[in-house]
């Protein structure tokens, strides 16, 4: 491809991209600039309430979340107990239960009629259910379980990059253990632990399922905006979804503030501290007991939920435990062609928007760092944008934009098939783009010229030489959006159709109907997809 | 005759301030040829427009192999070969399948890519892994690789630079050997004069884009066309003025080896500020009354550290003033 041919095809990339991630919620904006609604969303109170709860909300989850997952990243990078490489790996497992699930495990097990709400109720006689799993409470609870993992995994990656001569240093130096934490290590994990906690809030401020099924009377702007939206107020939802992306924009700038200087993090080049075996034999059994104890924490929900799929429906009343236990559920969803749609619709939706967010990826990728186009900066922008923003925003941007017939730049699709996959498409491309971004960053551009001089021309060379380099990010990129797209909720609540029900409705329809049973085998199916494809692409 | 291999007034401007060419360069067949420069000099801009990644200014320059210009012909149909300074072994497949990558659809490919390791000596090599290898052997698969398509020119960049000390001067001789024995054309480039004389045939001098001097290594060091060639190729001392008049009675600039000058009864005077020892002979620095330094070779008890000595040249290069 001549220089000419690639500006062009950069330029068309990046038309398509901001058709598809700028376009959309330009439409919400002008949408927004309605008098009535300004007015009625700055008049309430109730606006303000749910908007407050949004940003309270996802500070108070990052210090959670931070609160449980540093701790334990230090746990583990630093001191050897029996066991730690299994927990080390059994403690990063919530990442791969789908928001909605680990929700629906969370009510099995510590909701009002889950098994300990039973057994406690069981044990002191009472008439009630001794507590209620909803409001601020409940959706802080299920954050932080989901969301520690990020600061677990964040500053375990930039303890292992720590230099062990730097804290050596630090001590020849005079400093005690914590003068060395206070004044060394946690400089230098600084960057790690701001890039969490930028991940940690923007995952909550965009959370939707916890909410959604917790919440009871309290709002927050994710359940808010869906509400109004279904209550046919859109000027207002309009609204609602700018003030919520203003609010997302605004956070991240000023997290992003507080990263610092790369410098640090350029220095940490050597070999990481070996981890400690701990001498003294209590806080040893200590360490193990709690280690072990925390796995079977983290394991409770996703062993709830496969025992809870395994009830038949209408088989569990009043007992602390189900009485009976059978594959029926199980059957009935891969049986009644109603209910393995569902899943079908999942599978395809999901497999079609990781395969367009790969393909775009590549060409991107190629575009930006291979041929250097001049639009590159915007590109790579482009790509990572649905992820500054919450996905509500994205939903309802979407379902504005394409109700209405006005071509070239907005169709009709709400209520095809292509809406819910053109919607998973934009929340996999910061997955896919930034997989392959890296991906081709770290690809010797020798390598390419070695295949062109020994005579490939540039498909063979793409076929036989960067496309097997690349395997690794393309593989990470695409399971994590396709693990991304089959848990979404928040777009399939606001774009699906009866024939394209993704599983998450499906879910909600049964726990709606009380069939807690199906609703959990779902949520078992969708847990072992989610593993299994996310195993596959972490494979080297 | 026509050369095989020429380069006519290829240029290449990188920035408003960085120029490579215009050179031109003939390269007969089978001879191998050096472009030996400093870092920055072009001589890695120069062989990547011979591979065809880069693509000259237009405006007249030309490439031309067999009669057969190349000049914007895309590098998969130059049939030229290339070592990578860091081999660019495809690290995904195996030594025999790097090897016949370049042989692609030949029927005889699995017999070629036996003769190529054979060639370099690792024969059977063909299922391990590029990454099992040490740095000689990942070099000689690179090489393998390279020729086993039979290419009208090798090209290699700085083909030893990757290999620890000890072994580049035994690599230099057997690369060398093996590339006489194949017969083939070859320009390679390195920052290191030692591996530029030892390897090439003719060694072509760039500075700052510009081609200084080609010629055959003895012409380079005792006929250096400029001042920047005289410095770059093995060590010399420049003398102006008096200090120049003294040594070789005439104006100008004057570059001496240190090896040329010689302790004697009269000639320049000067005191012996170092002493540097390597063996077999000394080096030492001796400053002048109108304070120049120099460096002259000699028997290590010549002169002591702080006595006055005269110096006479045996030889001198005489260079026109303003020779850059």
């Amino acid at each position: 491809m001549t220089r000419r041919n690639a500006q062009i095809a950069g330029t068309l990339v990046a038309l398509l991209l901001v058709w598809l991630v700028v376009f959309p919620v330009l439409v919400v904006a002008r949408d927004a600039a309605d008098g009535a609604a300004l007015r009625a969303f700055f008049g309430r109170a109730g606006e303000w309430a749910a908007l407050w709860a949004s940003v309270w909300i996802s500070l108070a989850s990052v210090a959670l979340a931070a609160a449980i997952g540093v701790p334990l990243a230090f746990l583990f990078e630093w001191f050897d107990f029996p066991g730690r490489k299994t927990l080390g790996s059994l403690v990063a497992l919530p990442v791969v239960l789908p928001p909605l699930v680990g929700v629906i495990a969370f009510l099995f097990l510590y909701g009002e009629s889950g098994f300990l709400a039973r057994a406690v109720q069981r044990l002191f006689g009472l008439a009630e259910a001794p507590w209620r799993l909803q409001g601020p409470a409940a959706i802080l609870l299920v954050h932080a379980y989901s969301m520690y993992v990020y600061f677990y995994l964040f500053t375990r990656a930039g303890l292992a990059k720590l230099d062990v001569s730097m804290l050596e240093a630090a001590q020849a130096l005079g400093a005690g253990r914590w003068e060395t934490i206070r004044r060394v290590v946690l400089p230098l994990v600084r960057p790690s632990l701001v890039g969490a906690a930028i991940l940690t809030f923007m995952t909550s401020l965009g959370s939707f399922s916890a909410p959604y099924i917790f919440g009871g009377g309290f709002r927050v702007m994710t359940t808010q905006i869906v509400a109004t939206k279904l209550n046919g107020d859109v000027p207002l939802a309009m609204v609602e979804t700018l003030a919520l992306a203003v609010v997302a924009v605004a956070g991240l700038f000023l997290l992003r503030r507080t990263e610092g200087d790369d410098i640090l993090v350029a220095l940490g080049k050597g070999i990481a501290p070996r981890p400690r075996p701990i001498r003294s034999p209590k806080i040893r059994a200590l360490a193990t007991a709690a280690g072990w104890g925390f796995a079977v924490l983290l394991l409770l929900p996703h062993l709830t939920l496969a025992l809870v799929s395994l009830v038949p429906y209408g088989a569990w009343t009043t007992e602390i435990l189900p009485p009976v236990l059978s594959l029926e559920n199980y059957r009935r969803l891969f049986s009644e062609a109603e209910r393995l749609r569902p899943l079908l619709n999942s599978l395809w939706m999901s497999a079609v928007s990781t395969a367009i967010a790969v393909v775009l990826a590549l060409v991107a990728g190629w575009l930006v760092v291979r041929r250097r186009v001049a639009v590159r900066r915007a590109i790579e922008g482009l790509l990572a944008l649905p992820w500054a923003l919450p996905g509500t925003v994205f939903a309802i941007a979407l379902a504005m934009t394409f109700s209405v017939h006005a071509p070239p730049l907005r169709w009709v699709l709400v209520g095809t098939a292509a809406i819910l996959p053109l919607a998973y498409l934009v929340r996999a491309l910061p997955l896919t783009g930034r997989a392959l971004l890296a991906g081709y960053r770290q690809l010797d551009p020798a390598l390419e010229e070695a295949a062109a001089s020994l005579g490939a021309g540039q498909w063979r060379t793409l076929a036989r030489v960067t496309l097997p380099q690349l395997r690794p990010g393309l593989a990470a990129g695409a399971s994590l959006a396709f693990v991304a797209a089959l848990g979404d909720i928040v777009a399939s609540i606001v774009l699906y159709t009866y024939e394209t029900r993704p599983i998450s409705i499906e879910i909600l329809s049964s726990l709606r109907l009380s069939e807690t049973g199906v609703a959990a085998a779902f949520g078992v199916v969708l847990m072992v997809v989610s593993a299994l494809v996310l195993g596959i692409g972490a494979r080297r | 005759m026509t050369a095989f291999l020429q380069v006519q007034a290829i240029k290449k401007q990188w920035a408003h301030t960085v120029t490579v060419g215009p050179i031109t360069l003939d390269v007969a067949r089978g001879e191998i040829v050096a472009l030996l420069g400093p870092s920055g000099s072009g001589k890695t801009t120069m062989l990547r427009l011979l591979a065809g990644f880069e693509t000259p200014d237009a405006g007249g320059g030309r490439i031309v192999v067999e009669g057969e210009d190349v000049t914007t012909m895309a590098p998969a149909r130059r049939r030229f070969g290339m070592v990578f300074q860091h081999f660019a072994l495809f690290p995904h497949l195996d030594v025999g399948e790097n090897v016949a990558f370049g042989l692609r659809g030949r029927a005889d490919a699995d017999r070629k890519t036996a003769e190529a390791l054979r060639l370099v000596d690792l024969a059977g090599f063909e299922r391990r892994k590029v990454q099992e290898l040490s740095g000689g052997q990942q070099q000689r698969v690179a090489l393998a690789r390279a020729l086993a398509p039979e290419p009208r020119v090798l090209l290699l960049d700085e083909p030893l630079s990757n290999l620890d000390p000890a072994l580049r001067e035994r690599t230099r001789r057997e690369l060398r050997l093996l590339i006489k024995r194949v017969g083939i054309t070859t320009v390679f480039v390195t920052h290191e004069q030692e591996e530029a004389f030892d390897l090439g045939d003719r060694v072509a001098v760039l500075s700052a884009g510009h081609l200084e001097q080609v010629g055959a290594p003895e012409e380079l060091y005792e006929r250096p066309a400029t001042l920047f060639v005289a410095t770059f190729v093995g060590r010399a001392n420049v003398f102006r003025g008096a200090a120049a008049r003294a040594l070789s009675g005439a104006d100008g600039v004057v570059v001496v080896r240190p090896e040329r000058l010689r302790f004697a009864a009269a000639g320049l005077p000067g005191v012996v500020r170092e002493r540097r020892y390597t063996g077999a002979a000394a080096f030492f620095l001796v400053e002048s009354e109108s304070g120049e330094r120099f460096e002259v070779l000699a028997e290590p008890d010549a002169a002591q550290v702080g006595g006055r000595v005269f110096v006479t040249a045996e030889r001198v290069i005489r260079l026109p003033e303003n020779g850059q």
